[in-house]
């Protein structure tokens, strides 16, 4: 191996690093929030990505609709729930949130996808449309749920991944999509050449860290999420609902995970099952960070890229075997570190 | 004048087992109310079911409302606040952010006053400002618990076992807030091991066995009660020593 090649893998490595570390920061701070292992990350990843390719092809994306139909789904829950105790401003609330949001979201989507809107539209539409998409999924199947184990979350988790990937083949067919390069042209610095695309993944993942840091460091929901990550009940006793904090973390999560795609999908091409193991990626970094620790993540997602992209070099029939076998040793390890982990009971 | 605070033929089980029979209380405005009675006899549980923790059978009602239908996060609103026996405090973040999430729910402008009020009643809060809440000693951590339910404006302070394993010093101090606090216009229900320290401070008092109350009325007739004098204060000095 040559320095150049050498390099181009560094480069290779630390863009999709980039991403997984994004994605892991997601899963972790999801799994403190709520208790939820989010395996449907990945489905963000493609619904991102996939809407977003759909709309600048000019096409409608099936997701637009599939959030109105969630939306009406979290309503009925939101009334069922509150059915001793309805009044208006609840009511409204819920209906502004779960009903009026999409459909002027869908009417938006179907609007602009007839004419091949600009990038940057495309990029809002698919956020909006991922971002309420994990709004709603976490009001139907994961808030009902929220006193329950971290095991039957973990199920009902898998069952909203094959549900949503069953989904993307309804609605994006079992072709790939590329989408449009988010920041086109290129410039090269000695033997590499760095492209706007990889500058926006750089830009991006370091903005988002900075600007997670902050929401979680200096604003009032930022702590309050962090608080109830940290202790359940003392939240809850200081006013602020697991609801609330869930719905936020889900936000993020899906905003994350839709932004990961927008952002792989010009790089490579996507298919509607390509999120999942994307997503397992950013889940191995997150376990090594022990599904606590955000800057270990980070750390980790970055390591994850560079094992994928030199083993892609040396034996790329391997390279998915040898990223996850990076689990075991971690596993083995933090087993003989904590051997008696007791399920927590809350 | 109604009570503040009335509970009525309240049971409390888990599972199968009933930890709370038939228990009625009254929390009037401005008074300090204790529960007092030996480890296990579920004053505890009792408290939490008050707050929404664990389901209650019978009727709660806090400021002329039902309760039955609202969880934790309406109770507080409503102004019931709780410091729990395991203090619950967010161990991780630092005392000011514990202390600024617990007026979550309260107008920004008014929690910087709030802040500022606890501050002056714990002076050493201040001091350890900037520390983080699982770093402070054990009194220095229910002072922050205490804190941090004052933030949140409570009209009704319920205190589980503040005293428990802190020592003397500390303990008066604390004790010594809590009247402070009723003079401030906050009731208190107080749950205590430390019954004669309870005693000495409150209005109402009620004593608790396996579940049920046995004795209730006037803090210092109960004070005063052969029965409580044997089972309860007697036994506190010797208790003390093993806290």
């Amino acid at each position: 191996m040559n320095t150049t090649i050498m390099l181009f893998l560094l480069q290779d490595g630390i863009t999709n690093g980039a991403i997984y570390a994004l994605l892991g920061l997601a899963l972790v701070l999801v799994f403190a929030v709520t208790r939820v292992i989010l395996i449907p990350q990945g489905e963000f990843v493609t619904y991102g990505a996939l809407t977003y390719a759909s709309l600048a092809a000019g096409q409608m994306p099936g997701t637009a609709k599939l959030a109105l139909a969630l939306g009406i789904g979290a309503f009925a829950f939101d009334m069922f729930a509150a059915r001793k105790a309805l009044h208006g401003r609840l009511v409204l609330r819920s209906v502004l949130t779960n009903i009026v949001l999409p459909a002027v979201v869908l009417a938006l989507t179907i609007t602009f996808a007839a004419q091949k809107p600009p990038v940057a539209v495309c990029i809002a539409l698919s956020l909006v449309i991922v971002a309420m998409i994990g709004l709603y999924l976490y009001r139907i199947a994961f808030q009902p749920l929220a006193h329950t184990s971290v095991l039957v979350l973990l199920i009902a988790s898998v069952g909203v991944h094959l549900a949503l990937q069953g989904l993307g083949l309804l609605f994006f067919g079992a072709e790939g999509q590329r989408g449009p390069a988010v920041l086109s042209g290129s410039f090269t610095a000695g033997a590499l050449r760095f492209t706007g695309q990889s500058i926006t993944v750089y830009g991006i993942t370091i903005a988002f860290i900075v600007g997670l840091w902050l929401f979680f460091g200096l604003t009032l929901y930022g702590k309050a999420l962090r608080a109830t990550a940290v202790n359940r009940l003392g939240a809850r006793l200081a006013g602020i609902r697991t609801t609330l904090s869930g719905q936020i973390a889900f936000l993020l999560a899906s905003v994350i995970g839709a932004l990961s795609g927008i952002m792989i999908v010009p790089i490579t091409t996507l298919y509607y099952d390509s999120g999942f193991l994307i997503g397992l990626k950013g889940f191995v970094a997150a376990i090594i960070g022990g599904l606590v620790s955000y800057p270990l993540t980070a750390v980790a997602a970055l390591f994850v890229g560079l094992v994928e992209a030199f083993s892609s070099f040396y034996a790329s029939n391997y390279k998915e075997v040898i990223v996850f076998m990076l689990l075991i040793p971690v596993l083995l390890l933090r087993s003989l570190a904590a051997p008696a982990v007791e399920e927590e009971k809350d | 004048m109604s009570a503040l605070l009335s509970v009525t033929n309240a049971h409390v089980a888990y599972g199968k087992v009933e930890a709370v029979r038939s228990v009625s209380l009254e929390v009037g405005q401005n008074q300090i109310v204790t529960i007092v009675g030996a480890n296990g006899a579920g004053k505890t549980t009792l408290l939490s079911a008050i707050m929404g923790i664990f389901p209650l059978k019978g009727r709660v009602a806090f400021a002329g409302q039902d309760l039955s239908r609202l969880d934790i996060e309406d109770r507080v609103a409503m102004g019931l606040g709780l410091v729990p026996e395991h203090r619950e405090l967010f161990v991780t973040m630092n005392v000011e952010d514990n202390l600024e999430l617990g007026a979550f729910r309260i107008e920004r402008s008014r929690a910087k006053a709030s802040m500022e009020r606890v501050y002056t009643t714990f002076p050493r809060l201040k001091e350890r400002r900037k520390q983080l809440a699982g770093t402070l000693s054990g009194g220095e951590q229910q002072m922050l618990a205490m804190g941090r339910a004052l933030m949140g404006e409570p009209k009704l302070l319920m205190l589980d076992e503040p005293s428990l394993g802190l020592a003397p010093i500390i303990v008066a101090d604390i004790f010594r807030i809590v009247t402070e606090l009723r003079a401030s216009g906050v009731s208190v229900l107080l749950v205590e091991q430390n019954a004669q320290a309870a005693l000495k401070i409150a209005d109402q008092a009620y004593v608790m066995e396996l579940g049920e109350f046995v004795l209730s009325g006037k803090a210092s007739d109960i004070a005063a009660n052969e029965r409580v004098a044997a089972s309860y204060l007697g036994f506190q000095h010797e208790g003390a020593s093993v806290i």
